[in-house]
């Protein structure tokens, strides 16, 4: 379980995240949004300690890991999707899913990280993840770090952005995989996409750096699904 | 029977990957000494007449054979020239492995300028690789200028992989080839510089043949305050296709120049090049640290796959 207190977070006297207290119970799908500039990927990156808090504590599992670095964050449980992915020249992919693994990782269970983002394992294993892959192939397998990681809290920051929209319908297929094998830890998903709103537990809106609506997905979903908390899917493509 | 004490044991499994005796031919060099050398029935290694160096024959055919020259420095104080020259026939497909490794104690450079001339032979495939590797804390240095010749026969086929990443305090390297019709050359370079060390590293290709093609890519990372020159260039003076890449990571206080040029001469010559030299990025660090790495083991990680 995570819990945020009364986090503010500011860069240069501007205040960027103005008193956010959040709880996100264990087996729950949570999906963050609001409009952009509102402190998302901010909230996101405190979480994961790539930002410190100005004030207020992060407690994990009753645990407060306020001033605990990435590294220790990430050995506690706790894993991050970037908006962008990272490319490195030189680390293919089996690399990345091993050390994502802890170090110790097999062909086969690679093979099932890789299957479960749609790509498959021979075409893709020994491919290094620099600008050869697409926006949609790194973003997979930035996912398939996440999988192969078994984290207990999983944070994805716009899964959604800069990929093409016949990868988008497969990824939400995976989001949805997610929220089905959630095997008590919890998601936190930034996300404007309504298919990915749609599966949450809860919705939370957060648009001046301040938490400004939240609840279940059916109670919020309508209240909001006209505004630019929300990207409705494609008519045409719906077809 | 090889004449090596253990320095020289470790320094040719640094260089050679070496643990025993390999399979094949070798001619092992331990200061300025042979210690070792077999022959087969298709390669043939002799000394040169005025002992400057020695002369690899490869029959004509030969295929799926493999000949390793280490060579290794465990005196201080050492500086020898020496020249190789690698016959290979015609259709053979072989893998030569060469390198040198010098641990130096004392107080008194050691040097090593290995010469190597290739004359590959009509559709032939050659893979080359020579590593580079030093040890050892004396206030001598450890010095290696390897020099390279290929000549490259129609539809020859050469993969060379240039390797020293540790310990060698300076080096001078320069390689020229020249591509006739239909030859190919993969030149895939991994240098990384620590203290204060320079390395230079010169490369000149000629395309002369038509259908020639050349794909050099040198990666280098710079810690401390080393130095690293590299000079990549690929001439066209046929209908071809040439590649140069210089990419290179800098670190702490180090300093790179890239120099990746071309030269076309001829109107259907195809040359690209590239260069980029940065510092590992902040988000590649931050991305192996959400998988549980601490900053240290990312940047290791980041820097050994860089010069995988």
């Amino acid at each position: 379980m995570l819990e945020l207190q009364d986090i503010f977070f500011s860069v240069e006297g501007v205040e960027i995240i103005r008193g956010v207290n959040l709880t996100v119970e264990n087996n729950k799908f949570v999906v963050i949004t609001g409009p952009n500039g509102g402190g998302k990927s901010t909230l996101a990156r405190l979480i994961m300690g790539i930002e410190k808090p100005t004030s207020g504590k992060i407690i994990l599992d009753g645990q407060d890991i306020t001033n605990a670095d990435i590294t220790e964050r990430a050995k506690l449980g706790v894993g991050f999707a970037f908006q962008q992915p990272v490319r490195f020249k030189g680390i293919e992919v089996f690399d990345l899913l091993k050390l994502a693994a802890g170090g110790k990782l097999t062909f086969n269970k690679a093979c099932d990280y890789l299957s479960a983002v749609g790509l498959c394992a021979q075409d893709y294993i020994k491919r290094e993840v620099n600008s050869s892959l697409s926006g949609g192939e790194v973003k997979r397998i930035e996912i398939a770090t996440i999988l192969a990681r078994k984290t207990k809290l999983s944070i994805f920051d716009e899964p959604e952005a800069g990929i093409d929209l016949w990868s988008f319908k497969h990824l939400i297929q995976i989001f949805e995989d997610m929220r089905k094998n959630i095997d008590g830890g919890s998601i936190v998903i930034i996300s404007h996409q309504e298919r990915i709103l749609s599966i949450a537990d809860e919705i939370i809106v957060l648009a001046d750096g301040q938490i400004k609506n939240r609840g279940a997905a059916e109670k919020i979903l309508p209240e909001i699904i006209n505004t630019e908390s929300v990207i409705q899917e494609c008519e045409k493509l719906k077809r | 029977m090889l004449k090596l004490d253990e320095i020289q044991r470790r320094l040719i499994a640094e260089v050679a990957g070496l643990h025993k005796v390999p399979i094949g031919a070798y001619n092992f060099r331990a200061n300025s000494q042979l210690a070792g050398r077999n022959n087969t029935a298709n390669i043939e290694i002799t000394s040169k007449d005025d002992g400057s160096g020695i002369d690899i024959h490869i029959k004509d055919g030969t295929q799926n054979e493999s000949v390793h020259i280490p060579v290794v420095l465990s005196a201080s104080g050492i500086k020898e020239t020496v020249y190789n020259d690698f016959y290979i026939g015609e259709n053979c497909d072989v893998v030569i492995v060469a390198g040198c490794g010098i641990d130096n104690c004392g107080n008194q450079d050691s040097e090593h300028d290995g010469v190597h001339r290739f004359f590959v032979g009509k559709n032939s495939k050659v893979k080359y690789v020579e590593k580079h590797y030093g040890s050892g804390n004396g206030a001598g240095q450890r010095i290696l200028n390897p020099v390279t010749e290929v000549s490259m026969n129609d539809g020859s086929f050469m993969e060379m992989e240039m390797v020293q990443i540790k310990g060698v305090d300076s080096t001078n390297r320069m390689t020229t080839a020249a591509l006739k019709a239909g030859a190919k050359l993969i030149v895939r370079e991994r240098l990384m510089t620590h203290g204060a060390q320079k390395a230079f590293s010169t490369y000149k290709i000629t395309l002369d043949g038509e259908n020639s093609g050349a794909d050099v890519v040198s990666r280098g990372v710079a810690k401390e305050k080393s130095y690293q020159k590299l000079d990549l260039c690929v001439i066209g003076n046929a209908p071809c296709n040439g590649h140069t890449e210089c990419d290179s990571i800098i670190m702490d206080e180090g300093k790179i120049l890239a120099v990746p040029s071309l030269e076309a001469n001829h109107v259907d010559a195809v040359l690209f090049h590239e260069a980029a030299i940065g510092k590992i990025a902040g988000d590649q660090l931050i991305k192996l640290m959400t998988l549980g790495l601490t900053e240290q083991e990312a940047e290791e990680q980041i820097i050994s796959g860089f010069l995988k």
